[in-house]
């Protein structure tokens, strides 16, 4: 009895997936590694910045990134970003979001344009399209991902999401027919990718002198989406570290207590 | 079986309240000479795990709704506005996600060990069920609980399992249709639904703490059972609770939220599924829809069925079923140790539950590659359900006759030449 | 039916002293995040301050602003009212306080020590005896007696310092920290 049911858990274990090139499945992400991961994981800093110039640059002519506000740009005493105040309102300022009616309660300035003013930091990153149907109709019908949670909102996390960008253009091989309009991106289920390849060798100029190969930017933009979709992550870990050792030393000490009041038990 | 209460108020006030309202008396008799079987193991500290763990589930729930809002056009992000904005907001939210994960680890260990032991035989068949309705509480608050985040999965998983109501209209036509429509407030799962779900969700965990208070007090009534299932035979088999069982309890309550916490500050998302990070789109539908992993095997056994109706009703007896368990089991004997036969067929049983949660975790038309064929893993779970019900309808009533078990000890206090199992 | 008798302990063992005092420290540490989630977000905090564009103001006009919640009421004073406002004597106060955020907290409710730029008072619009909003006085519809503010609520009336000169309000009108970042913008908070 135990032996067959030891056999049926192995016949389970040992079951794996077909490995001819099966066109209908996507590869597994690529293994990269970045430095928050594991238990001490924290986001590099440098590589945040650059990542956001790749993102502001890039990838906002398409994708919004609604979640996140500019003053959640500011790091230092208890902020998770990686700018100073003064950087993270200089950014804001950049950027233009609709204006609150004026007096006549107009949203509309003579020319029928939507009344603007400049963003400060309680505002959050405006989005490139007024709405969905807008987005799609700049976008042949598909509609770009908000990104504010795309790492946590996939199955492989920061590996896919690199994954899909840097592999979106990747030579079509022998026998795989791209449909019309897309693109061919094996990491992407079912191959075919609307989203053109979104990165090339100094698509931007690192501020820092960073050379901008392509693996260099996704990597940055990776490591800023998973900071974008996580902000807390470095408290956490931090938090974390303290709270293990607490526990440790608590159980240390209930184990101690225990033994110690049933030393006379019977 | 605790005999009189010994409580003596030590201070004036003390005797003024005790004659009022017996509140020291109560925690005094209950907690602190309460007598348990000195035998007690590692098993039988879950009960003390489940109220720690429902204890932080209203806590941390109570303060996520200060924040929560339950319209379908702002859940999603008044709870990214907890991750992001509120002060510990995430490590609250994170509590209470996993904090519900545990809660379902340490109920289905706490219910093996009730399997393992006899613990739901006379005379404490009562304890049992009350056990099986805090657990059908549990899966209903969990269900609830998990619609509130309004992503892709609490949408579509809200969806599919209202939808099983209109599996009755084939017993009375309409009837399924009209519970489901009354369930939604609508003619889908919307902000109606949304909103009743928050309601329930809130409500049903001050109920779970009431069943429990009578589940405890049915339990001091004959008293623990122990890991030899035999009855205990006097004061020379017992030890206080406190402080024998209060320092044991807080050791392995202590032990468990330090994996629970590894959990909520390491990998807060190992029991989550990606999709719930996706807003809810009532026009898309996720490829693959899955419900939390404690309500997987349901689901296994539910899709083993290519019938609607039946796979409903499939699923609702497996847990039906489990309210006639002390009526199911003819044997004498109370512990698995001292049965055999039943030990085989009892962690068969642990392993089939397992794989039917793997079998639910994949997706509908999966299988396993055993090298000349692809055995589709429906058939594996409807072998794994048909064991399942075997396993309380026919195993459990003919062991009792056939299987020889094996010499019960006296008592627990005999020193026994081969303890340990 | 005679018990098993516990061991008493006959002096307070030193390793459960330990084990009780790290609980209730931890206890304590875990109370911390329960109670500090109701203080303010961040989301609230980034709208801590704010910057108002005055350019638009004309003289002896108010502009309401929002600031943290509350009604901000920023107002161009015309060269007579200062002049008045810069007569009054401190006796004739019923709060001889100035309020101001920006000056110590003892310092007198002179006309000066209301604002930054005479032309510019800057006060809560928040009635100082239960919180009502007050109504701004202007030469077409004058509120009140001293050209300031009346509150309909219970009848305080504020000059044109938001200084209170008739109860029931105990208190001047509040001016919050604020400075000029630019002649036509001021920050708040």
């Amino acid at each position: 009895m135990k032996a067959l049911t030891l056999a049926f858990a192995a016949l389970i274990a040992t079951s794996v997936a077909a490995s001819a090139e099966d066109f209908s499945q996507p590869l597994p992400p690529k293994d990269v590694h970045w430095s928050f991961e594991g238990p001490f994981g924290t986001y590099d800093r440098a590589a945040l910045q650059r990542g956001f110039q790749v993102y502001k640059e890039v990838c906002s002519a398409c994708h919004s990134l609604n979640r996140v506000a500019f003053h959640d740009l500011i790091g230092g005493e208890g902020g998770d970003g990686f700018f100073t105040e003064p950087q993270a309102k200089a950014i804001a300022a950049g950027y233009k979001v609709p204006a609150d009616p004026d007096e006549k309660g107009d949203t509309t300035d003579d020319k029928g344009q939507p009344l603007m003013r400049a963003a400060i930091l309680a505002d959050h990153f405006p989005a490139p399209f007024a709405n969905e149907n807008a987005a799609r109709a700049s976008n042949g019908g598909a509609l770009p991902p908000d990104l504010s949670l795309i790492v946590k909102a996939r199955e492989g996390g920061p590996q896919y999401v690199y994954s899909i960008v840097t592999g979106d253009g990747s030579p079509v091989p022998h026998g795989f027919k791209v449909i019309d309009g897309k693109y061919y991106d094996p990491y992407f289920a079912g191959r075919n990718i609307s989203m053109p390849p979104p990165l090339r060798k100094d698509s931007v100029t690192f501020s820092d002198g960073t050379p901008a190969t392509v693996d260099q930017e996704a990597h940055d933009v990776v490591t800023f989406l998973s900071w974008a979709s996580e902000p807390k992550l470095e408290e956490r870990h931090r938090l974390g570290f303290g709270v293990m050792l607490f526990m440790l030393l608590l159980s240390g000490l209930l184990f101690l207590s225990y033994r110690k009041v049933w030393s006379d038990a019977h | 079986m605790s005999g009189p209460s010994t409580y003596v108020p030590k201070s004036g006030f003390g005797r003024w309240m005790d004659s009022r309202l017996p509140l020291m008396r109560f925690a005094h008799d209950t907690i602190i000479t309460y007598p348990t079987p000195k035998n007690l193991n590692f098993w039988y500290a879950f009960g003390a795990i489940l109220t720690f763990m429902l204890g932080i589930q209203i806590l941390t729930g109570i303060v996520l709704a200060m924040h929560y809002v339950a319209n379908a056009g702002l859940a999603f992000d008044s709870v990214e506005g907890i991750m992001r904005n509120i002060n510990y907001g995430w490590l609250i939210r994170y509590m209470h996600a996993n904090g519900a994960s545990f809660f379902f680890i340490a109920v289905y260990i706490h219910m093996f060990r009730g399997l393992y032991y006899g613990s739901y035989k006379s005379p404490r068949e009562v304890i049992w069920i009350l056990g099986v309705i805090l657990y059908l509480l549990m899966v209903a608050t969990a269900f609830f609980g998990y619609v509130l985040p309004w992503g892709q999965m609490s949408f579509w998983g809200a969806t599919v399992i209202t939808n099983f109501f209109s599996a009755l209209d084939q017993i009375v036509p309409h009837l399924g249709s009209a519970i489901a429509t009354w369930l939604w407030g609508g003619f889908a799962v919307g902000d109606a639904t949304l909103n009743r779900f928050f309601s329930l969700h809130f409500l049903l965990p001050f109920v779970i703490a009431g069943v429990v208070a009578l589940h405890i007090w049915a339990l001091h009534v004959p008293g623990n059972n122990n890991p030899l299932g035999i009855d205990t035979k006097g004061p020379q088999d017992m030890l206080p609770f406190h402080p024998y069982y209060t320092v044991k309890d807080s050791f392995y309550v202590a032990l468990f939220a330090l994996v629970y916490l590894a959990f909520v500050f390491y990998a807060p998302n190992f029991f989550g599924n990606p999709d719930n990070y996706t807003p809810a789109n009532p026009v898309v539908t996720p490829p693959d829809i899955v419900p939390e992993w404690y309500l997987l095997p349901y689901y296994a056994m539910l899709r083993s069925v290519p019938q609607k109706l039946i796979g409903v009703l499939v699923m609702a007896g497996s847990l039906l079923t489990l309210v006639f368990i002390p009526w199911l089991d003819t044997s004498k004997v109370r512990s698995t140790r001292f049965r055999p036969m039943m030990k085989q067929f009892f962690w068969l049983f642990v392993i089939d539950c397992a794989i039917l949660g793997y079998c639910g975790s994949q997706s509908a038309d999966a299988t396993l590659n055993l090298g000349s064929f692809e055995l589709p893993l429906v058939w594996v779970a409807r072998i794994c359900t048909l064991y399942y019900f075997g396993f309380f309808w026919v195993v459990m009533p003919l062991l009792g006759i056939i299987e020889k078990p094996k010499p019960l000890p006296a008592n627990i206090s005999q020193p026994v030449l081969s303890p340990a199992e | 039916m005679a018990e098993t008798t516990a061991p008493e302990p006959t002096r307070r063992d030193f390793l459960y002293i330990a084990t009780g005092g790290v609980a209730a420290v931890g206890a304590a540490l875990t109370a911390w995040p329960f109670i500090d989630q109701m203080n303010p977000s961040s989301a609230v905090l980034a709208l801590s301050s704010i910057e108002a564009d005055i350019s638009s103001i004309q003289v002896g006009q108010q502009v309401v602003f929002n600031w943290r919640g509350h009604p901000l009421f920023v107002r161009r004073r015309s060269p007579q009212e200062i002049a008045t406002s810069k007569a009054v004597p401190l006796s004739d106060l019923i709060d001889p306080i100035a309020r101001n955020a920006n000056l110590p907290d003892n310092a007198p409710a002179t006309d000066a020590n209301r604002e930054i730029k005479p032309e510019w008072i800057v006060v809560v619009g928040v009635c100082t005896h239960l919180g009502c909003t007050p109504t701004v006085s202007t030469p077409q519809v004058p509120q009140g007696e001293y050209g300031g503010w009346l509150c309909h609520c219970h009848g305080s009336q504020y000059d044109v310092a938001g200084r209170v000169r008739h109860g029931p309000a105990p208190q001047n009108l509040a001016v919050p920290p604020y400075s000029f970042v630019s002649p036509t913008k001021i920050k708040v908070g």
